[in-house]
């Protein structure tokens, strides 16, 4: 599904990807841990194609065509959704007209028919009940004003609604409370399904407990320094990430 | 309308027949263009209401009279006038004291000016051509203000303030400036500072005179703040209560300058103080402060201009103004960035407080932009004191009087408590409690 | 930064093609010579039969008019009028329709294309038949349609062209006009007093609620020729009126004049809401061309409680100077001000209000939202002022001001006065550009950079777009998307 091959990328001279090679199959759950600074969220927002990152070398391959060339609206429309760590507010703009924008947009550069508005809102309504998304909460401006737990919540909503092929969840765990943990990984788990894979981006082992990985990469220094199966979460969450930062530090 | 502008005013023909007379006086300077000055301001007048700049402050209908240029006082009538000044009295300080416009060295610290700095009375500076000079008129604007130009006109005594690059003083130089006299008079002074590149300086300003006399005072205060120098001002306006008191304050400053200017104004009938920012460096950081205390009969004209032609400037300007009584508040401020100004951070907000129904505040913020990549925003309030609060301290058994006075307090203090010296901090916060009392 | 080039190249290549109502009709038309005189100004009243006293009126405005000076404190640079060298009046040669079978048909064909029913027929057809709006059609200098017109008369409600009004109401139209913009307000105004040619008169009688929008719908065509409309509406007593104004004109290389009047008076409890959608040819992406349009609109809230809003979208006109303003003589009575501006290539806006409080507790609302693009500049002018008498008067001002590209410029004048302690204002203005990252959260859900950049301009004049009548502001949001196109590189 993605093959990412020796990915090099700084930002203002900084080099934060060194040669990252990544691959995760078809229908994969991957998770990537690893110390704060260690280019994770780097990683989301260079699959994503955030601009300000400069690309000096290396390949993201989507099923075998390379996306780097492609714009950030391309991508999405090509099937990668990134779950934002921060998801932006946007005032003004209400979550229904942003949902079926953008829900548009995407079907459109597929060459999809637009979907009908009563097919839209049940859509939502569908996702939103699952995600126990309070619909006075899809009446708001986009992500204006809602809790941290609601905003990322809402990023799962659109993951349901776009229906993409390859997700990257960035720290969703991040400023959640264990209800709000579990709803977002029933919402996640839900969508596990042949032809849609996940990369799991977390500091912690406890997003995986709910999400449970296929592999588990650790990742330092810009780089993916070690592979294995869901038990080496286990094993990072004994031992801490000590052994990897010393050897940033090196 | 063209012979409109052409007929002028008593006062402005005053002018001139003053300025031809003092004239001579001028020895042979040359080191500012007077002539050239006068021109310019005779061209443009006293700025009436129809002017934009002067829409609040109408000056030619506010000088009536020209009055003639103050002679240096003797050295007695300098120390009498000198001794019942309060401004900065409490802050250690070396001071630098002009009576009438005039700098009377006996009254004055010349001898003991802190290390790392330097202070030349202008009238040397101008007799010898002092290289300094041309550092004069830092903003390009403030060329061409009528106020700034009649300064440079009759310009008749000042300072040169040298600070040199990396200097720290802890003891600020405090230029006090007094008036006296049974008749009108009129003053023009110009201190420049130069703030050379690392160094810190503090500089204290205060205006006292006479009551009851139509003084009219116009000094200005040109500042170059060298790169990653500090320049940190407070001025206090106690002008008397007939007086006519314009001031300029204009800076300049470079990469990663700081500028922190205070000023209280509880004097004069009529004040106009005109703050020009010229952000020329990189990375500069501006605070623009202004209090103003009104009772009857006053008006005071704060008009800021902050010009930002540097990228990252950050300038944050907060104007308070408290009016009891039918006085006049005005504010003027004017943001500007410049297309290559991108990442400037400028906010700037101007609050009133009407103590009476007679008062009245007129606003005019405004904003000119012209880089995409900025935060720039202006707010202006305008009303009567909270209601609420006050029934809720009432409640807590303070008297209406004393709730006031508590609320103008936090009002206003919040332009004040930014003040880096505590010497001068305390002394403007002593002189919003003066004023205060004096309400009763 | 090579974006920055981008931009400009963007920018430059908006073709003025996308400006889609600037196409041109041909018909004969009557025209008074050219240029200005008292004969021209007799020519038009004769045309117009009217009585001698607004013969009178319009030349006293001239004279008045030779002894002004075109103002210039605006923030705007233009090459002046030579106002001898335009038209002052110009009309369709076929006049005078009893029924809209009468209209040339190329007219009839022109407000066809322009998307504006003028068959009464084809209005109820629509999809929601509820919602039916009255149209008056001026087409350069005389209004050439009106519809409802007898459903309207039903419910007393008077809306006709002023022409006719001169005519068949003449003590009502004496009363009022000119007491709300005096002959001699402004350059541009008393202009207009001598010379105008048509325009729409409404009179909404006490307590009715008027049974419609009513909407006027104004088209310049001729060449070198000035338009000139005045507007009156009076909402007596207790009644209410929604009406909608809307603008185009053919592209043409030159210059042309729009210099209106809009007078609105409310009695007391009465509400009039007033909507422009204003879409004149703005000019070519470098500058030629283009409507000046010097536009005086005032609103006189004369009675207790009485409201008066504006609401403006701008997305056309080289120049626009306009400030829709709200005088508040009654007590309680309130005036609202929302607008968008929206400015791409070199057009010139400058643009606000006026609120004068002069009543008891009367309060206002501001809110402005201007957008700058390409090369324009785009000015904020404001004045809001509580006069001594006017006790616990209120005001709210937001105006936030919006950068595309480093090309453009956003500037914000307000003046803020208050004579009285009880007055309460409250003034706020930012100025910002989108947000990178918000542009990205957008894109990366699958929105283009334009459709992004659209979607938050949208969200950023919201607040203005919700007081809009919908159809209105449906054609809003899309013309502001049209007007931005090519903005972002």
């Amino acid at each position: 599904m993605l093959e990412i091959k020796n990915l090099v990328v700084q930002i203002e001279d900084n080099r934060i990807l060194n040669g990252l090679n990544l691959t995760v199959n078809d229908g994969e759950v991957a998770a990537i841990m690893g110390p704060n600074g260690s280019g994770k969220s780097t990683l989301s927002y260079v699959i994503a194609g955030k601009e300000d990152y400069e690309v000096l070398d290396g390949e993201i391959l989507l099923d075998g065509q390379n996306v780097l060339e492609m714009a950030a609206d391309e991508r999405a429309a090509a099937g990668i959704f990134l779950a934002f760590q921060y998801p932006l507010e946007i005032p003004g703009v209400g979550t229904m007209t942003f949902l079926k924008a953008c829900l548009n947009a995407q079907r459109k550069a597929r060459g999809e028919d637009e979907l009908s508005t009563p097919d839209f809102i049940r859509a939502v309504n569908a996702a939103a009940d699952k995600l126990e998304i309070n619909k006075e909460m899809l009446k708001r401006a986009l992500n204006v004003g809602f809790s941290g737990g609601e905003k990322k919540r809402m990023e799962i909503l659109q993951m349901a609604l776009l229906q993409p092929k390859f997700c990257v969840l960035d720290e969703t765990d991040s400023g959640l409370d264990i209800d709000a943990l579990r709803i977002v990984s029933e919402g996640v788990n839900a969508l596990r399904a042949q032809g849609r894979s996940f990369l799991v981006i977390t500091h912690y082992q406890r997003l995986l407990n709910h999400i449970v990985p296929d592999t588990v990469h650790v990742m330092s220094k810009g780089q993916i320094v070690k592979t294995g199966g869901k038990e080496l979460a286990l094993e990072l969450e004994a031992s801490g990430y000590a052994e990897y930062r010393t050897s940033e530090a090196a | 309308m063209a012979d409109v502008t052409n007929l002028r005013s008593p006062a402005e023909a005053g002018l001139s027949k003053l300025f031809e007379s003092s004239r001579k006086a001028f020895a042979s300077d040359q080191a500012i263009s007077r002539e050239e000055a006068f021109r310019f301001f005779e061209a443009t007048g006293l700025p009436s209401r129809r002017v934009e700049a002067f829409k609040y402050t109408d000056l030619r209908a506010a000088i009536t009279e020209a009055a003639p240029p103050a002679e240096a006082p003797s050295e007695d009538a300098a120390r009498a006038a000198v001794a019942g000044v309060k401004g900065f009295a409490e802050v250690e300080a070396a001071r630098l004291t002009f009576v009438n416009g005039h700098l009377v060295a006996a009254l004055s610290d010349l001898d003991r000016i802190p290390e790392g700095v330097t202070v030349a009375p202008l009238n040397e500076a101008l007799a010898q051509g002092d290289a300094r000079l041309k550092l004069l008129a830092p903003v390009e604007q403030v060329r061409e203000n009528p106020i700034y130009q009649l300064n440079t006109a009759f310009l008749a005594d000042g300072a040169l303030i040298s600070v040199a690059p990396g200097a720290k003083p802890r003891t600020p130089v405090h230029l006090r400036f007094v008036g006296t006299g049974a008749t009108a008079f009129s003053t023009a002074t110009r201190v420049l500072v130069e703030v050379g590149a690392g160094a810190e300086f503090f500089l204290l300003e205060s205006h006292e005179g006479p009551a009851g006399l139509t003084y009219q005072p116009n000094d200005a205060l040109d500042v170059h703040i060298g790169e990653e120098a500090a320049f940190r001002h407070t001025r206090l306006n106690r002008e008397g209560d007939a007086a006519i008191a314009l001031s300029t304050l204009s800076v300049r400053l470079d990469a990663r300058a700081q500028l922190e200017t205070v000023n209280l104004v509880t004097g004069a009938k009529l004040s106009r103080h005109q703050i020009y920012l010229h952000v020329a460096g990189a990375d500069a950081n501006a605070v623009v402060n202004g209090a103003t205390l009104l009772g009857h009969g006053q008006l005071a004209d704060s008009t800021l201009l902050a010009d930002h032609a540097a990228t990252g400037g950050v300038g944050r300007e907060m104007f308070k103004t408290v009016i009891d009584g039918d006085s006049t508040g005005v504010f003027q401020g004017k943001i500007i960035v410049r297309q290559v100004a991108q990442q400037t951070d400028g906010k700037m907000k101007s609050d009133c407080l009407l103590l009476t129904d007679d008062g009245q505040m007129m606003n005019k913020p405004e904003l000119e932009i012209f880089a995409d990549d900025v935060a720039c925003g202006h707010g202006a309030t305008c009303g009567a004191p909270d209601e609420d609060l006050l029934f809720y301290l009432m409640a807590r058994g303070l008297p209406r009087a004393t709730a006031e006075s508590l609320l103008v307090q936090a009002f206003i203090g919040e332009a004040v408590e930014t003040v880096t010296h505590e010497g001068a901090r305390d002394a403007l916060i002593g002189g919003i409690e003066a004023w205060l009392a004096a309400r009763g | 930064m090579p974006a920055v080039q981008e931009t400009i190249d963007r920018v430059r290549s908006i073709d003025i093609d996308q400006y889609k109502y600037g196409f041109e009709t041909v018909i004969e038309m009557e025209k008074s010579e050219k240029g200005l005189s008292e004969d021209v100004i007799r020519f038009i009243s004769a045309k117009k039969n009217e009585p001698e006293w607004m013969l009178e009126w319009r030349l006293d405005a001239y004279k008045r008019w030779l002894t002004m000076k075109e103002p210039e404190w605006a923030r705007v640079a233009y090459d002046k009028v030579d106002y001898n060298d335009i038209y002052y009046y110009a009309a369709p040669k076929r006049k005078g329709p009893e029924s809209l079978d009468e209209i040339d048909p190329e007219i009839l064909k022109t407000y066809e294309k322009l998307g504006i029913p003028l068959r009464e027929v084809e209005a109820l057809e629509g999809i929601a038949p509820e919602r039916r709006v009255a149209v008056d059609a001026v087409f350069d200098s005389v209004s050439v349609a009106t519809t409802f017109r007898k459903e309207l008369e039903k419910a007393g409600v008077i809306f006709m062209p002023i022409s006719e009004a001169i005519r068949e109401y003449p003590d009502l139209v004496r009363q009022y006009l000119g007491s709300v913009v005096p002959v001699t307000d402004n350059f541009f105004a008393t202009l207009n007093s001598a010379v105008f040619s048509d325009g729409s008169f409404v009179y909404i009688p006490p307590g009715v609620r008027c049974p419609m929008e009513l909407s006027t719908y104004f088209r310049i065509n001729e060449r070198d020729t000035g338009q000139f409309e005045r507007t009156l509406i009076i909402a007596d007593k207790g009644s209410y009126v929604s009406y909608l104004e809307g603008c185009t004109a053919p592209k043409r290389d030159d210059n042309q004049l729009h210099a209106a009047v809009v007078e609105l008076v409310a009695l007391e409890d009465a509400e009039i809401k007033y909507s422009t959608v204003q879409n004149w040819y703005p000019g070519d992406n470098e500058g030629k061309g283009g409507i000046y349009n010097f536009v005086t609109k005032r609103g006189d809230c004369r009675g207790a409680r009485s409201k008066i809003s504006w609401t403006q979208v701008e997305t056309g006109s080289a120049i626009t100077w306009k400030y829709p303003s709200c005088i508040l003589r009654g007590d309680d009575s309130r005036g609202e001000f929302y607008s968008i501006a929206v400015s791409n290539g070199m057009q010139q806006v400058d643009s606000g209000t006026k609120m004068i409080h002069l009543g008891k507790n009367t309060t206002s609302r501001i809110i402005s939202k201007g957008i700058s693009a390409g090369r324009s500049q785009n000015t904020y002018r404001g004045l809001v002022s509580a006069h001594k008498k006017a006790k616990g008067a209120r005001n709210f001002t937001n105006c936030d001001s919006l950068l595309i590209g480093d090309q453009c410029g956003a500037h914000t004048v307000p003046y803020i006065e208050s004579k009285n302690a009880s007055a309460v204002f409250e003034h706020e203005a930012t100025t910002s550009k989108i947000s990178e990252d918000q542009k990205f959260y957008c894109q990366q859900r699958g929105l283009s950079e334009e459709e992004a950049t659209a979607l938050i301009v949208n969200g950023f004049v919201r607040d203005v777009l919700q007081q809009l009548p919908m159809e209105f502001a449906v054609e809003a949001q899309k013309l502001i998307s049209i007007s931005l196109e090519g903005s972002v590189g």
